[in-house]
């Protein structure tokens, strides 16, 4: 059962005619091809204006979509292998990250990201893509990994932010992120990172530092969600809609800003419409991206990550 | 006994200053309400001389209470937020910004500088809540990011006094990114193995305990300060019950191993410079 947002609700009217149809055709016998072509042409025409035309809030709306490719949804899509590795080696291993090897077209690479689960139970068992410290130190530690044997690093955010709990503070929730932004800045092999679906805060920029950081097109990422935005300048959660045309937290706005690197498009009527189609565009921007980057060698890499990151604000003097 | 200097003469406060207190000029603790002289308060690094409490004070305090006579350069002492976002809320964020100049005499949330601590060169960079609760923007991460490549030219120790709500929301993705920028400048100062100590004050929270905060060599806090990576009223709301007692005070805050010591600020100036000459 496919989940339609209010504004993909005219496409899904039409998708419902349009088997309403074919089913009717089943039982008379009735030649309806006609028909069903210009169904489908119109859900096409339809889904290109409204995927055209999206406000900020709706490219939120889509982040979150519930039938969105989720981390290990690409992992899958992509890789001939994936050995899935666990635990931080100190405390757990949490489920909110995840990563591992992986085999992409030949090459080994070290994939991790945040998971959202896709029911009820799942996503309790990934705590809704909201890593705790242990999270973030085991990307850590299978980051540190990858560079001891010298496979590139790839990163995929998924998060409305790392996890505000009780444990998560008493086990240094803030240390945990601050020791990897410091620690991914010298990494000495590749690192892409890439925003598939919510990039929120700190716990978005914790598995964030990368030699390329991209934004698949129907994502955002800022420093706060436009709901929790919302609720602290305008007080209160109605204004969420004017807080994400305020906050510029789209792909497009973010790499205008030159904040993030690239945009990768999404096919036509979003990532959660073509999981494949998605899967296959990302895979051949990682390998392109892999091509460049390992052209360089680590010091130049390192160098001009730290550059790229010390170059971002903007100030009067 | 956690810290003790040998010494024959022990830690002075110079009496010849305390004599100077203007009559009729009092300070009431807000915890003990007790009254002392300011003057008195001052000297004692505005901390009550009855109870210990730490008032809560600005970078024009800190450098008086660290840098030797209060003399010091400041770095970058004109910079101003630009508004790259064109940013309105309730209020433009260029107004936001020109009234809270105008109240507080600050430029932005961070003031940095150089100087001579018990002889010893040192930079500081020291934040200031009073600027739109101690936010971070692009201001804040471009002068700490300075001050660093300051105290990395010159191998001196750099020291960050951290009093912050976290981000400047007003600046979104730039405000993030600063995060990046101060821990890519500090992953730099590491290699150089020039000392980096942090020291966190109340409040400490969001995204600068979650970058520079909590990165030193040495973290350090006040006594009792709240330090969090996100504040009480979230985690409350998260877990649906009240928090224990002194969850996330600078005493939980070391319990848990994050913290290597907590320093009175009366006897931070000559416990930072024991511990910066131990390593020379
Ligand atoms: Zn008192």
């Amino acid at each position: 059962m496919r989940t339609y947002l209010d504004f993909e609700k005219p496409i899904a009217d039409l998708e419902a005619r349009l088997t309403e149809t074919k089913k009717l055709a089943q039982h008379s016998g009735v030649d309806v091809s006609d028909a069903v072509d210009v169904l489908e042409q119109s859900i096409d025409k339809l889904r290109r204006e409204i995927f055209e035309n999206l406000t900020r809030w709706q490219r939120v709306q889509l982040s979150r979509h519930p039938d969105r490719p989720y981390t290990l949804d690409y992992i899958s899509l992509m890789c001939d292998q994936f050995i899935e590795l666990h635990g931080d080696r100190t405390v757990r291993d949490d489920p909110a990250m995840v990563g591992g090897f992986c085999d992409i077209d030949g090459q080994t690479v070290m994939i991790i990201g945040q998971q959202k689960g896709r029911n009820t139970k799942q996503r309790q068992h990934r705590n809704f893509g909201m890593p705790n410290p242990e999270g973030y130190r085991k990307a850590l530690r299978l980051m540190q990994m990858a560079e001891k044997f010298r496979k590139p690093i790839i990163t995929f955010i998924d998060t409305p932010g790392a996890f505000p709990g009780l444990e998560a503070e008493e086990r240094g929730q803030g240390e945990a992120i601050a020791r990897n932004l410091r620690d991914m800045m010298t990494l000495k092999v590749p690192v892409i990172c890439i925003v598939i679906g919510e990039g929120a805060s700190g716990g978005a920029l914790g598995i964030g530092i990368g030699d390329r950081v991209m934004m698949l097109e129907n994502t955002w990422y800022s420093v706060i969600s436009p709901e929790n935005c919302s609720t602290i300048l305008w007080r209160s959660w109605d204004y969420k809609e004017q807080a994400a045309e305020a906050m510029k937290l789209t792909a497009r706005d973010m790499k205008d800003a030159g904040l993030v690197d690239g945009i990768i498009e999404e096919p036509v009527g979003g990532a959660h419409n073509d999981h494949q189609g998605m899967a296959q565009i990302l895979k051949s921007v990682i390998l392109a991206t892999l091509d460049e980057l390992n052209a360089l060698s680590p010091q130049e890499r390192i160098n001009q990550r730290i550059d790229k990151f010390c170059s971002m604000g903007v100030v009067l003097e | 006994m956690s810290w003790f200097i040998r010494k024959d003469k022990g830690i002075q406060t110079p009496t010849e200053m305390k004599r100077e207190a203007p009559d009729g000029l009092w300070y009431q603790c807000p915890n003990c309400k007790k009254v002392m002289h300011t003057r008195e308060h001052k000297l004692n690094a505005y901390t009550c001389v009855h109870c210990n409490y730490h008032e809560k004070i600005g970078s024009d305090a800190y450098f008086a209470v660290l840098f030797d006579n209060n003399t010091f350069t400041e770095l970058d002492p004109d910079m101003i937020s630009g508004d790259p976002l064109t940013f309105r809320d309730t209020k433009a964020y260029t107004d936001r910004i020109k009234t809270t100049i105008a109240k507080t005499g600050l430029k932005d949330a961070v003031r940095t500088g150089y100087g001579k601590m018990n002889d010893l060169d040192i930079t500081i960079a020291c934040m200031d809540f009073g600027f739109i609760g101690g936010s971070m923007g692009s201001v804040v991460g471009e002068k700490i990011a300075r001050a660093i490549d300051h105290s990395l030219k010159h191998k001196q120790p750099f020291l960050m006094i951290s009093r912050s709500g976290g981000a400047r929301m007003m600046e979104a993705g730039f405000s993030l990114m600063q995060m990046a920028k101060t821990s890519a400048k500090l992953a730099l100062l590491a290699q150089a193995k020039v000392p980096y100590v942090s020291l966190l004050t109340d409040p400490t929270t969001g995204g600068v305990t979650a970058s520079f905060a909590m990165l030193g060599d040495f973290n350090i806090a006040e006594p009792e300060a709240l330090i969090g990576f996100a504040g009480p009223r979230v985690i409350r709301e998260t877990i649906g019950k009240d928090l224990p007692k002194g969850f996330q005070s600078a005493e939980f805050v070391l319990d848990h191993g994050f913290l290597d010591f907590i320093v009175d600020r009366k006897d931070l100036k000559d416990k930072l410079t024991s511990l910066l000459k131990m390593l020379q």
